[in-house]
C-alpha cells in the first residue's frame, strides 16, 4: 500500500514523499518501514510500541493511533509530523 | 579539608595548537575552531539544523570520532556518529532505549539521551549515556549501537533514588555526570537530576547512593542518602580520588578516600552565593576549579546574579574564590549557562569557555582574567566541549 511519508522522515525514504509497503496491521506495516527503511521505525514509535506523541497516522481519512488498527491492500497510509515545537 | 599539594599521576604537557569547540544546541550544531593563538575563530555548521542536540562529544582515543545526541520535537531520540571529526554522519542502529515491556504494564521510554560519556582508556570503542528519564547505556561498537546497563536501571532501589517525575527537572529527569576512573574501567560515577550521585564498582553491575554531607534542602530531611540534585560533577583526571560538584544546594568536593561532601561554596560572596550549573576543572591543577554562579534565589530565574555575569575561580580547592567579569557586561547581563554548557582547553594558559541560552559563545585565553565574546546569535545553546581533534 501506499505511505505518504513528511519531510522529516525522508532522510530514511531517499528523499521519497511516497513509498509502498505492507502489512495487515499498522504494527506490520511500520516493521515493513524498517526493514526497507534502517532506523526510520524508532523515530515515530517508542520502544514500548506506542506512536510517540507528535506523530499522528492517518489510514484513508480516519486518524488512528492503535499499533493494531487493521489493513487493507488498497489503504493510503499518511504519517504526519503534528503541529508542534517552538 | 584535605588538600591537594602534590600531583598523584605524571602532569600532562599543556596542549598547543588549535581548539575546537563542540557546540550543541537546541536547532543543531556547531563546531568553532581556533587558529593557533585562540585568538580567531571560525564557525562551520550548523550540523542537523531543526534537531534538538543535547550533547556533541569527541573520543580523545582517537580525537576523530564524534557522537551526536539529537532529537527533534517530532520525531525519536538517536544518536549520530561521525569518524572523520564531522565530515560525515551515520545513524546509529539501534540508539539508547529501554526494552520493552509486557503488554498491559508501563514501559519506560527515553525521551531524549542527554550525556555521553567516552568510556575507560583501555576499552576503545566503548561509550556510555545518560538519558532523560535517568537510564544508562552502554555501547561497544563506538556508538552504533546501545544496551540498557541493567545494573542500574532495573536496579531494586531505582523507584527510590529517582523519585518521580516531579522530582526532575523542568527539561525532564535526567542522568548526567558519567565519570570514569582513569585508574579502573570497573569504577564509575553518575549523577542524577534528580537523585543524587552513584558509584559502582563493578562496571555499573551495582551502585549506591555518594552523598554524605550534601544537603538536599528541598526534602522533608536535609541531609538524605539520595534523592539529591547535582547540577555537575567533575573527577580530577590526575587525582581521581578528588571529584567537585555543582550542587542545586551549593558548590561541593570530595576526597573520596573520607566519602564525605564539603560545602566549599560558603566561601563565595553572600550576594552571590554559590548556586549555578556548570563547574570546570583545571586540567593540571587538581585544586584549582571555575563555575558560573546563577540566581538561585526565591523562583530561581537561573541568570547571573543581578544581572552582571561572572566566573569564580578557587585556586586551593575551595578555601576562597575570586571574581573575573572583566570583558563580560558589567549590567544587564542576564546570562544563563547550562550544566554542560562550559568546559576549558589544556593550553597553558587554559583556555576557558561558555555558551549561554541566548546564543553567545564567550571564551577567555587567560584561564578567566580577561573575556570575549566569539560567536553570537547561535541557537539556545545547551553544551559546549573544547577539543584537540586529530590532524
Amino acid at each position: 500500500m501506499k505511505v505518504l511519508i513528511p519531510p522529516a522522515l525522508r532522510d530514511y525514504t531517499g528523499g521519497n514523499s511516497a513509498v509502498q509497503a505492507t502489512g495487515i496491521t499498522l504494527a506490520d506495516l511500520f516493521a515493513d518501514l524498517e526493514r526497507r527503511y534502517p532506523g526510520i521505525l524508532f523515530r515515530i514509535v517508542d520502544e514500548q510500541g506506542a506512536l510517540r506523541g507528535h506523530i499522528r497516522v492517518f489510514v484513508n481519512s480516519d486518524a488512528v493511533r492503535a499499533m493494531h488498527t487493521p489493513l487493507r491492500p488498497k489503504d493510503e497510509v499518511m504519517i504526519v509530523q503534528a503541529l508542534s515545537g517552538g | 579539608m584535605k588538600q591537594i599539594t602534590k600531583q598523584q599521576a605524571r602532569i600532562p604537557k599543556p596542549m598547543a595548537g588549535k581548539v575546537s569547540l563542540l557546540v550543541a544546541t537546541r536547532k543543531g550544531a556547531f563546531i568553532l575552531k581556533s587558529d593557533d593563538t585562540r585568538r580567531t575563530w571560525k564557525t562551520s555548521g550548523p550540523f542537523f539544523l531543526g534537531h534538538i542536540v543535547h550533547h556533541v562529544m569527541l573520543d580523545p582515543r582517537d580525537r576523530r570520532t564524534l557522537l551526536l545526541a539529537a532529537r527533534t520535537g517530532h520525531l525519536g531520540p538517536t544518536v549520530f556518529r561521525s569518524i572523520d571529526k564531522g565530515k560525515t554522519w551515520k545513524e546509529a542502529r539501534r540508539p539508547p532505549a529501554f526494552p520493552k515491556v509486557p503488554e498491559g504494564q508501563r514501559g519506560r521510554v527515553v525521551d531524549h539521551t542527554f550525556w555521553l560519556t567516552p568510556a575507560h582508556a583501555t576499552e576503545p570503542g566503548v561509550w556510555y549515556a545518560g538519558t532523560s528519564p535517568q537510564g544508562l547505556f552502554r555501547s561497544a561498537d563506538a556508538g552504533d549501537t546501545w544496551a540498557p546497563v541493567s545494573g542500574f536501571n532495573d536496579h531494586p532501589m531505582y523507584t527510590q533514588w529517582t523519585g518521580g517525575e516531579q522530582d526532575g527537572t523542568p527539561d525532564g529527569p535526567k542522568l548526567h555526570s558519567i565519570l570514569v576512573d582513569p585508574r579502573d574501567a570497573n569504577h564509575l560515577y553518575i549523577g542524577l537530576s534528580s537523585g543524587g550521585v552513584f558509584e559502582s564498582l563493578n562496571r555499573g553491575r551495582d551502585w549506591h547512593p555518594l552523598n554524605a554531607g550534601c544537603l538536599a534542602l528541598f526534602r522533608p530531611d536535609p541531609y538524605p542518602e539520595y534523592g539529591h540534585d547535582p547540577h555537575c560533577v567533575r573527577l580530577h583526571p590526575l587525582a581521581p580520588d578528588i571529584l567537585y560538584q555543582q550542587n542545586h544546594c551549593g558548590i561541593y568536593r570530595m576526597d573520596r578516600t573520607q566519602g564525605r561532601w564539603e560545602r566549599i561554596g560558603t566561601r563565595m560572596p553572600k550576594s552571590v552565593g554559590d548556586i549555578g550549573f556548570p563547574m570546570v576543572l583545571h586540567p593540571r591543577d587538581p585544586d584549582c576549579a571555575w563555575v558560573f554562579p546563577m540566581d538561585g534565589t526565591a523562583v530561581w530565574p537561573r541568570t547571573s546574579p543581578g544581572g552582571k555575569p561572572a566566573t569564580y575561580v578557587t585556586r586551593n580547592a575551595g578555601r576562597s574564590w575570586q571574581r573575573q567579569d572583566n570583558g563580560l557586561p558589567q549590567t544587564q547581563g542576564w546570562f544563563t549557562v547550562k550544566r554542560q554548557a562550559m568546559s576549558c582547553d589544556a593550553h597553558q594558559p587554559v583556555g576557558l569557555y561558555f555558551g549561554t541560552t541566548s546564543g553567545e559563545i564567550w571564551a577567555s585565553r587567560n584561564e578567566g582574567d580577561k573575556w570575549n565574546c566569539i560567536a553570537r546569535h547561535l541557537p539556545h545553546i545547551y553544551a559546549i566541549e573544547a577539543v584537540e581533534l586529530a590532524k
